[in-house]
């Protein structure tokens, strides 16, 4: 196993690769196969993954050269402690995703199971090879290879999803090309397109105006793919109309793994001295973190169906990520981190809970909430807990994420941006609330009537109508995860992302 | 007057990109018809390939392609005698990437012209307020 060990960061990308590969031939045979093969490539990336980032805790940075090509020349892989971690919980998001898919896929897709798998498999090929890849051109590859994947995921589906998609797909398109002119600015510049190479040569180059234009347009870029505030457009729409199942796995992992891609290029590529003290671009994507907090938040109140209040959410989060990350001091920073993981932890546990409760009920309107506590008490006490953690309750994880952004907020003396997070917590507190209380309070109701009296013997009131057993799996797992992520917060600020951080914070 | 002459003259590439990914983002951003968004993404996407494949090239260079290049360790090889392969060898990676993109766009333009009849946004607009009047929302 020795030898295997060595090639754990390309596993991570070739097996999922591979088996959508293989899921694609098996399709014709048995359609049945789909699904276990493809936990079966779940399984392998996730221990994987977990082995990777147990060899970084202990090792320090890893740098895989693929085919053995010396770095500058060769695309490298390039796990460290920020990546590692990143890296564990989408892997595990994915594969907790890719469990509770089982009959929703089936439900909703019938004869095309093989094309989901698939597809599903090759999303999360690009996503873990923009975690790992330490090549600023590989990046464009892998961020089109996820949204390709994603944008025909969105359009599986059906009604207005196609519409969705594509307009996911011209406005993710403009993200990638200004991403790539930005890099072609970056080689012309210095001839090279390794990341590390690139920090190395830059700074004898400022100051110069051609930097300036190559950062904005990667970073322009990027938001486009995060869908920061105004550029958020295609996002809710994308998310509400996506089948379900397509939505708990895009929703959580996307913007994450694109703020991610942000983190990457600031301070890798850039590095932190040019980013915060070279150009003064801190201040405005700062203001534009809270427009996204503030108008997210506000939106989602607007909303009536569970599936795009939660989506005008993820614009919210967003607005988090990003903010925290360009306060620039270290408790924001660890914030940010922090977040990304929790949150896909959270998006991941609601969305589930949207998915659960939609193949139920086939809809998604928040009135058809009505008697959800007592028709499928477990999917909603799970709700609850992803609720509770979205809005901040210790001890969820998502209270002591926050509890890093506000303190980086206040240091940094950014009273704006820490307006915006207690805004967004309170209007959170009112979206959640709402929705347990028609869950809870609001009687049910049949054909669009609420029944005050049996009709016939055990007809009004609800029966206890779970989610699927694979789904229910998941659900409880997330939910488990969000505790436990909250109980070692602690732990892995101290020992993980601080040492992800760059130096210059101490 | 003379120093704008020259300064577009002498990099009339990057005038090129500008201008072209300036039509394709106009396409995008003002056409109704679904299928002229598509073909204004693709201009966009071919400026920037246009860009790469415009800074490998070299004023007298010629195809890299080493002549006498096995076995004659003292033949010198001048690095400006040859145009730069690498953007080039990027973009035949980013083509296929713009081409698998008008792919699946296509296809959906193909979907929501089976579902909704028409590829033009404002009747399409028009039919989403129709089908779901409960439903209609500022984000359209």
């Amino acid at each position: 196993m020795g030898g295997m060990t060595e090639h754990l960061p390309a596993i991570i990308v070739a097996v999922p690769l591979l088996a959508a590969l293989i899921v694609t031939v098996v399709w014709w045979f048995n359609d049945r196969l789909c699904f276990p093969l493809s936990v079966a490539a779940g399984l392998v990336v996730c221990g994987a993954s977990a082995n990777l980032f147990q060899k970084v805790l202990t090792q320090g940075v890893i740098e895989y050269r693929l085919g053995g090509w010396p770095p500058p020349v060769g695309i490298v892989f390039r796990v460290d402690h920020l990546n590692g971690l990143i890296l564990v919980v989408v892997t595990l998001v994915a594969f907790l995703n890719l469990v509770a898919s089982r009959r929703s896929a089936e439900k909703e897709f019938r004869d095309k199971v093989g094309a989901f798998y698939a597809l599903f498999l090759l999303f999360i090929t690009g996503l873990f090879g923009i975690l790992i890849t330490g090549d600023a051109f590989n990046l464009f590859v892998l961020l089109e290879i996820a949204s390709l994947t994603g944008y025909a995921l969105i359009g599986i589906g059906s009604g207005r999803a196609s519409l969705s998609g594509l307009n996911y797909l011209l406005m993710g398109t403009i993200g990638a090309s200004l991403y790539l002119f930005g890099v072609g600015i970056l080689y012309v510049l210095t001839g090279s397109l390794n990341m590390v190479d690139i920090a190395g040569i830059l700074p004898n180059l400022w100051p110069s105006s051609a930097i300036v234009l190559a950062f904005l347009l990667c970073m322009g870029g990027l938001f486009v793919k995060m869908a920061l505030f105004p550029l958020h457009a295609w996002l809710p729409n994308a998310y509400t109309h996506a089948p379900s199942v397509v939505s708990s796995l895009v929703a959580p992992l996307t913007t994450k793994v694109m703020i991610y891609a942000m983190m990457r290029v600031a301070l890798t590529v850039f590095t932190f001295d040019f980013a915060f003290n070279q150009i003064a671009v801190r201040g405005p994507i700062l203001w534009l973190a809270i427009l996204a907090i503030v108008g997210g938040s506000l939106m989602a109140l607007s909303q009536r169906r569970l599936k795009k209040m939660l989506a005008y959410i993820v614009v919210a989060e967003v607005g988090y990520m990003v903010g925290g990350f360009w306060l620039g001091n270290k408790a924001g920073m660890s914030g940010a981190v922090l977040h990304i993981i929790n949150d896909a932890v959270m998006t991941l546990c609601v969305f589930l809970a949207a998915a659960a409760i939609t193949i139920r009920t086939g809809d998604d309107r928040l009135s058809s909430l009505r008697g959800m506590f007592k028709r499928m008490p477990l999917t909603m006490a799970v709700m609850v807990l992803g609720g509770l953690s979205l809005i901040g309750v210790p001890p969820t994880c998502g209270f002591f994420s926050k509890w890093y952004l506000i303190s980086g907020g206040i240091e940094a003396g950014h009273l704006g941006f820490v307006m915006a997070l207690i805004i967004s917590s309170l209007v959170n507190v009112v979206l959640f609330f709402r929705c347990f209380e028609i869950g809870y309070f609001e009687p049910f109701m049949r054909g669009g009537e609420p029944h005050s009296a049996p009709v016939e013997p055990g007809y009004g009131a609800p029966t206890v109508q779970e989610a699927p057993v694979e789904m229910l799996f998941a659900l409880l797992t997330t939910a488990l995860l969000l505790l436990l992520l909250g109980l070692f917060s602690g732990q892995i600020v101290t020992r993980v992302i601080h040492q992800a951080l760059p130096a210059v914070l101490g | 007057m003379e120093t704008i002459g020259t300064l577009i003259i002498a990099k009339y590439n990057y005038w090129a990109v500008v201008v072209l990914i300036a039509i394709g983002l106009y396409a995008m951003i003002a056409k109704k018809n679904l299928v002229k968004k598509i073909i204004g993404m693709n201009i966009f996407q071919t400026a920037i390939i246009l860009f790469y494949v415009s800074i490998g090239a070299k004023r007298g260079a010629t195809l890299p392609i080493i002549e006498h290049g096995h076995g004659e360790s003292t033949h010198m090889v001048h690095a400006a005698d040859y145009i730069n392969p690498l953007p080039h060898v990027l973009m035949l990676t980013a083509i296929v990437v713009s081409v698998a993109t008008l792919g699946v766009a296509l296809a959906l333009a193909m979907r929501i012209y089976f579902h909704y009849g028409t590829l033009e946004e404002d009747e399409i607009q028009k039919k989403i307020i129709g089908d779901e009047p409960d439903k209609i929302d500022s984000s359209g």
